[in-house]
Formats: structure tokens, C-alpha cells, sequence
């Protein structure tokens, strides 16, 4: 189906099924009960799964399949922003030509930064693509202002051209939209006691992250991806077989800054407007860590990531010590004293705790992340705890360690 | 002249404290080979250690006066530090004011400590492991180390006064000839640069002359052999990874009157002192400690007014600028060796 082979044709497929389904799937408890507030099924947080999922995969496709670890990926988030906005604001409210000018100006952006930086590798690499980020952050800030609008960051306003859109309506500033249907327009469904929420902009964003994982399947499995992991593996003998590893990484660096700029433009259609915040090193350093905990070079692994971090993220931050006392009411009282303190930490404010530890454990035990860590588990299951048989392992001589990174 | 000479002293102080920092960090690089992301957040415990000795100093008891009253007219309420109390005003005073300089003292066993533990609890098992993921987790520990400073001091910049000795300006300018009060420069300032002087130097002859120091260098130069000798070399490995989070830890303490310190100072000198090992060259004492200053230095020469007016913005980007032409043009930076990282 569609170039795919039949294993990958079903991944595809599932994959489709889940994002579909994903109103479903995260609004697992019924309304008012006490679990209710594990609910992520609100449009803010699905498509914001859909977008860093989207951001999460084009980061894998540079970090998992080339090794080359850039710290500055961010910056093409904002610029993708950037440029959506300003096309909100000159030519149209719908999101197309917004997402595929931001699209090309980051993949612009990139091929500049990536052809500066990819003439060192490892830990320069990264500083170096640290560093870039960090200038175009502070240029957002501070110089650029007539075009970023400095701190306040870029919105749009009533006396827009907007040349395709005609006159403004009186009063109230216009919402993005497709063709006429409004990102921001919704419908509830209610069923078995509980409120499913359908959001135009979700399912925007999931077909576009639908369509930008199967490139990402079709890149993994071509050629050329073979050349890309071909960089990670072994630089030299790569180049003694008489193949230039630069264009094919620069493609990489291109490529992954395009999906960056995609998930930036997503981003600004899902609520038009830009900040330099968004271009923060701490944000590509996000990023990084979707990668990793889901499990870099691997397809699902970005996806699950963000997924997990960003439902981490406003699912804890929500918890709060009134919460967690009627968790554990039941407890005697100095003992609930102690449980609360300590989930209190890890809750609320704390959830970036939550997160540093766990990035930290998936690093240190598991370095290929949550689908490495599955696949231990259904291995386990499928083989008991058999002993393994030392000739189960393939011979390391022509099986490269897979966990070798360049940087 | 005058604007040159004035500028290039503000540049000192933020040098300083670049090269403490990058120091540190390439101290740990060389003879560890870990690129450690946590090297910010130890330079932001140390001001917190600052902050901590303040607080504790000035933890008081309130004793009612009857003799006076407040604007409500109920007794007024005064505190008295402790330390007041006990050494007698004059002493607990004097102790109140000075416990910046004091909290280097209170810092370092702390910062050794936390060297020691990242190192054993952590780091070690990373020796072997690609640099990425040593990358990975060490910026995982920044952001718990970020936020357990954040969960204990909050969130907002604590201020943290220098001695009142140091209060004031030095009037450069009438000691070179020029008019008076034309080059001032704060005497805290010019206590953190002989600070930074002292202790680069200090940790230059530690590895220069001594025979501890002898056989670091020589663990940096050959690790196996100097182990074939029968050298704990690990040990004294874990030693340097003490003596770097000191350094920084103290860098941290001293920086603390210059900038309030706050949850995510660490982070951000992390990027600048990163770029300032690459600019040094990875690896290299020197390098990073002359990158320090020079950048430091560039840095405030774009922030005036004049540079500005000719390209507006400079002051913001002049650092990631110069790094970027001189990693182009040198690729090991400005005094790196042949063969650090280039694997």
C-alpha cells in the first residue's frame, strides 16, 4: 500500500487508527469521577501531541538516523511561527499557504545553519547549532522587533491587509480556519456518561502528522535512509566506498528543519500568534528529550514521546495538593502527611522534577527508550524467562552496535 | 580613551566568571572525557550557597519593646539576629555583612560534596557511554538540580548585597591621569577579577607543580598506562571532579552581589561557558580561561552605546557570532589540541 511493505503498510494503519480515534482514547473516565481529571481528551492538549509528535519525528529523522545531536532545533519552531503569522496577518486567515511558507522559510533557515554546522561534528555540532539558535532568539528579541515584535510577540490585529480575506469584520479579530471551517470550532459528543470533544484543528493537525510520518516511513526505509544511518554507523568507511556524507546529512538537517517549521506553522494556526519564547535553547532541549524517551531511530518512538511529555505535562501540572489529600484520605494521618509531601513534589509546580528524573532513568537504564523498553517486555513474555543462548545475539563483527552514536 | 579603558574593565568581571565557569568544565572534560551539562547548575548552587548563609545568619528572634510603638500603636516588635545576640551586636553585624566572602568558606566542602556524589552516583557510569547520552543525562540533572533550588528559594531573584566595605566606585581615572569619576569601577567588581585571578592561578599551579598534579595531567595524556603504573588514577580523577565543582561553586558564591541569583542562572551561563570551551578548544586550561576573558570582554565593548548605533543588536549576539567565524576558521578553537572529540 502506497510504496510500503506489508509490516509498515499495518503500522501505518494503526498509527491512522489511533490518531483518528485519539478523542476516544484519551477520555477514558466518565465525567465526575475521580479519575476524571486524567482525561487529556481536550483539543488544546491532542493537538499539541499532534504537533510536537510532528516536531518529535523530524528531530529523529537528523538525531536517530545521522547521530548528529543539534541542541538548536527550536529555532526553526519559531520561525515556522514567525512566517505562518505574518501570512495570517498580509495575504489569508486560512492556514495553507501559512504552513507552506513557513515550511520554506525554515527550511531555508536551515539549509543556511545546516551548511555552517555540519562542518564539524559531535559536541561542536551541537554547541554550534546551540549557538545559532540562541542568536536567532536574541535577534527575535531584541533587533528584529519590527518584524517579531520583540517581547510582546507577533499577533494579529484588526487593520491587517489580509489582501484575499477582503475588509475585516467589524469588532472582532478573524480565527484561522480551512476554507471556511474554523480551527477553533468544535463538537461534543456525549456517550456512556462521558463528553467526547471533536476539534476541527485536531483533526487538522492529525492528517498533516499522519502525512508527515508516512514521509517519515518512506524516508527511513529508502535509500537514502540507509545512507543516513550509514553516517551514524561509520563516517570512513562510508567515505571509502566512495560516498560524500555531507550532502546526504545537510539533506537530513534540511529535512528535520522543515518538519520543525511545519509543527511551528501548526502551532501558530492552532492559535495565531508567535513568541521568541518558543526558539528558547530549553525548547530544543525538549524536543531532545521527546526523542529519547520514546527511543531515537526508531519510528514510533518521537511520537510516543511527545506524547507522554506533553500529557505528562498538563495532566500533573494539574494535580494539586488538595488532589492528592483526597487520593490518599484514607491513609493514617502522619503517613498521609509524608505521601502527600512527597507526590507533592512531583505534581503541581514539580512536574519538570517528574520529568528530569524519568529523562534521566530512560537515559542511564534504557538508551533506546520506551520502545526499547516494550519490546523488552513483550520479549519477555513471548520467551518466558528462558536463559538466552549466547548465538542469539548476531555477530557483533557485521552488526555494528546499534546504540553507537557519532556525537 | 576613557570609554575604551572603562569598558574594558566591565569586561573583566563578566570574563571572570566565563572563564571560572569554562574552567571548570574543561577541567572535567579533559580529565574525565564527560561533557557535563550540570556544570551550570553547581555555579548556580554555589550562589545559593551565598544566599543560604545569608538567611541563616540573619535568622532573628523578636523580643517586644514597650518603649516605642509602631504606626498602629501597638509595642513595637524588634528582631535581633541571633548572631547579634550571641557574639555581641558589633560582631554579629560585621558577620551579617560579610557573608558573601564568608559563604566561600561555608561553600566549598558543599560543592566538593556535590562533585563527589555527581560523580560516584552518576558520571562514572557514563565514562564509556557515547558523549550524547553523557550530554542527555547531565542536562536531565540540571533541571532537577533547577528545580529543587526552585522548590526551596522560589522562583523569584533573591538579592544578595556585597560587604558595605565594598560598596561604592574606584576612581580608575585619577589614578591613570584622566579627569575624576571618568572611569569608576565598582569595588565589588574588582574583588571578583583578583578572586578569578587567584583562583585560576591556583588551579594552574596545582596542576603545574605539584605531583598530584603531575600525574593528572599525565591520567589526561594516558589514562591506562598511568593505571599500568599502579596509580589509583580513578580516585584522583574523582578528586578533580571535586576541585572543578569547587571552583565553579565559589565562581557562583562571589557572582552572587553582581546578579541576584534566581532558579535559571545556571542554564544560562551554561550556553555562554559552553561556547567559551568551544571557542578555547575542547580540552585545552588556558584556551578556555583566555576565551573567557576575551569574550567576556567583546561582550561589553558591543554593549556601547556607539558600537550599538552602528549595528543595533550587537550586544546581544556579539558571543555566538564570534564563536560561530572562529570554530569556522579554526575548527578546534582558538588553542585546541589534534584529537580531543573529533571521533
Amino acid at each position: 500500500m502506497l510504496g510500503l511493505n506489508k509490516t509498515d503498510s499495518k503500522f501505518l494503519l494503526i498509527v491512522i487508527a489511533l490518531t483518528m480515534l485519539t478523542p476516544f482514547l484519551m477520555q477514558p473516565f466518565a465525567e465526575g469521577s475521580g479519575l476524571a481529571q486524567f482525561n487529556g481528551g481536550y483539543p488544546d492538549l491532542m493537538q499539541k501531541v499532534a504537533i510536537f509528535g510532528i516536531f518529535a519525528v523530524g528531530f529523529n529523522i537528523l538525531f536517530g538516523l545521522t547521530g548528529y545531536l543539534s541542541f538548536g532545533h527550536a529555532a526553526f519552531l519559531g520561525i515556522g511561527s514567525y512566517s505562518a503569522v505574518w501570512m495570517f496577518k498580509l495575504l489569508t486567515m486560512n492556514v495553507i499557504p501559512g504552513i507552506l511558507l513557513a515550511m520554506v522559510v525554515s527550511g531555508l533557515f536551515a539549509l543556511a545553519i545546516g551548511y555552517v554546522s555540519l562542518r564539524r561534528s559531535g559536541i561542536y555540532f551541537s554547541i554550534l547549532t546551540l549557538a545559532f539558535a540562541q542568536m536567532c532568539y536574541k535577534m527575535a528579541y531584541s533587533v528584529l522587533t519590527p518584524i517579531t515584535n520583540g517581547e510582546t510577540g507577533l499577533q494579529l490585529s484588526l487593520d491587517d491587509p489580509r489582501i484575499l480575506d477582503g475588509a475585516a469584520q467589524s469588532g472582532s479579530l478573524p480565527v484561522t480556519n480551512l476554507f471556511g471551517l474554523a480551527m477553533n470550532s468544535t463538537y461534543k459528543l456525549e456517550a456512556l456518561g462521558r463528553v467526547f470533544t471533536f476539534s476541527v484543528g485536531y483533526y487538522f493537525c492529525a492528517v498533516i502528522a499522519i502525512i508527515a510520518f508516512y514521509m517519515a516511513i518512506r524516508i527511513f526505509r529508502s535509500p537514502f535512509g540507509m545512507m543516513l544511518r550509514a553516517v551514524k554507523s561509520n563516517q570512513n568507511r562510508m567515505k571509502f566506498t566512495g560516498l560524500d556524507p555531507k550532502p546526504y546529512t545537510l539533506a537530513a538537517f534540511v529535512i528535520s528543519g522543515m518538519y520543525a517549521g511545519l509543527a511551528g506553522g501548526l502551532l501558530a494556526a492552532m492559535d495565531p500568534l508567535a513568541g521568541a519564547d518558543r526558539m528558547l535553547w530549553t525548547a530544543s532541549g525538549e524536543v531532545v528529550i521527546m526523542t529519547i524517551l520514546g527511543g531515537a531511530g526508531t519510528l514510533m518512538g518521537p511520537v510516543l514521546g511527545a506524547g507522554v511529555i506533553k500529557y505528562l505535562e498538563n495532566i500533573f501540572s494539574k494535580i494539586n495538593e488538595s488532589v492528592l489529600h483526597s487520593w490518599f484520605h484514607w491513609l493514617p494521618d502522619g503517613i498521609e502527611e509524608v505521601v502527600v509531601w512527597v507526590f507533592a513534589r512531583f505534581t503541581g509546580e514539580g512536574w519538570h522534577l517528574t520529568l528530569g528524573v524519568t529523562f534521566m532513568l530512560v537515559v542511564t537504564f534504557l538508551p533506546g527508550g520506551l520502545v526499547e523498553g516494550l519490546k523488552r517486555v513483550s520479549d519477555r513474555l513471548k520467551r518466558g524467562n528462558k536463559k538466552r543462548d549466547k548465538y542469539d545475539d548476531p555477530d557483533p563483527e557485521h552488526h555494528p552496535d546499534p546504540s553507537k552514536h557519532v556525537v | 580613551m576613557e570609554t575604551i579603558l572603562s569598558q574594558l574593565l566591565n569586561g573583566l568581571d563578566k570574563g571572570s566568571a566565563y572563564a571560572l565557569i569554562a574552567l571548570g568544565l574543561t577541567l572535567i572534560f579533559g580529565t574525565l572525557g564527560v561533557v557535563n551539562f550540570a556544570h551550570g547548575a553547581i555555579f548556580m548552587i554555589g550562589a545559593f550557597c551565598a544566599v543560604t548563609l545569608s538567611r541563616i545568619f540573619s535568622i532573628s528572634f523578636e523580643t517586644i519593646d514597650p518603649t516605642k510603638t509602631d504606626f498602629l500603636g501597638n509595642p513595637a516588635v524588634i528582631k535581633t539576629p541571633y548572631v547579634e545576640a550571641w557574639f555581641g551586636p558589633e560582631m554579629g553585624h560585621w558577620l551579617i555583612d560579610w557573608s558573601v566572602p564568608l559563604a566561600i568558606l561555608f561553600s566549598i566542602p558543599i560543592m566538593i560534596a556535590v562533585g563527589y556524589i555527581m560523580e560516584r552516583g552518576l558520571i562514572k557510569h557514563f565514562y564509556k557511554r557515547p558523549h550524547a547520552d553523557q550530554i542527555l543525562v547531565t542536562f536531565g540533572l540540571a533541571i532537577v538540580l533547577q528545580e529543587v533550588i526552585k522548590y526551596f528559594y522560589g522562583a523569584n531573584p533573591i538579592s544578595t548585597p556585597a560587604p558595605e566595605a565594598f560598596k561604592g566606585s574606584y576612581d580608575f581615572g585619577a589614578l591613570l591621569g584622566f579627569e575624576a569619576n571618568r572611569i569608576v569601577y565598582p569595588y565589588w567588581r574588582l574583588v571578583y577579577f583578583m578572586f578569578a585571578a587567584v583562583v585560576i592561578s591556583a588551579v594552574f599551579s596545582f596542576l603545574r607543580f605539584t605531583t598530584f598534579g603531575m600525574v593528572v595531567r599525565a591520567g589526561m595524556a594516558d589514562r591506562e598506562t598511568v593505571g599500568l603504573l599502579g596509580i589509583n588514577i580513578d580516585r584522583r580523577f574523582t578528586f578533580m571532579f571535586g576541585l572543578a565543582a569547587a571552583v565553579a561553586g565559589t565562581a557562583g558564591v562571589m557572582y552572587a552581589p553582581v546578579l541576584s541569583p534566581n532558579y535559571h542562572m545556571g542554564m544560562d551561563f551554561l550556553v555562554l561557558s559552553f561556547v567559551v570551551v568551544v571557542v578555547g578548544g575542547m580540552g585545552s586550561l588556558p584556551g578556555a580561561v583566555a576565551a573567557g576573558f576575551l569574550l567576556g570582554v567583546l561582550e561589553s565593548f558591543a554593549s556601547m552605546n556607539e558600537v550599538k548605533s552602528i549595528i543595533p543588536g550587537i550586544d546581544q549576539i556579539i558571543i555566538y557570532v564570534v564563536a560561530i567565524v572562529i570554530l569556522l576558521t579554526r575548527p578546534r578553537g582558538l588553542m585546541g589540541k589534534k584529537g580531543v572529540m573529533e571521533d
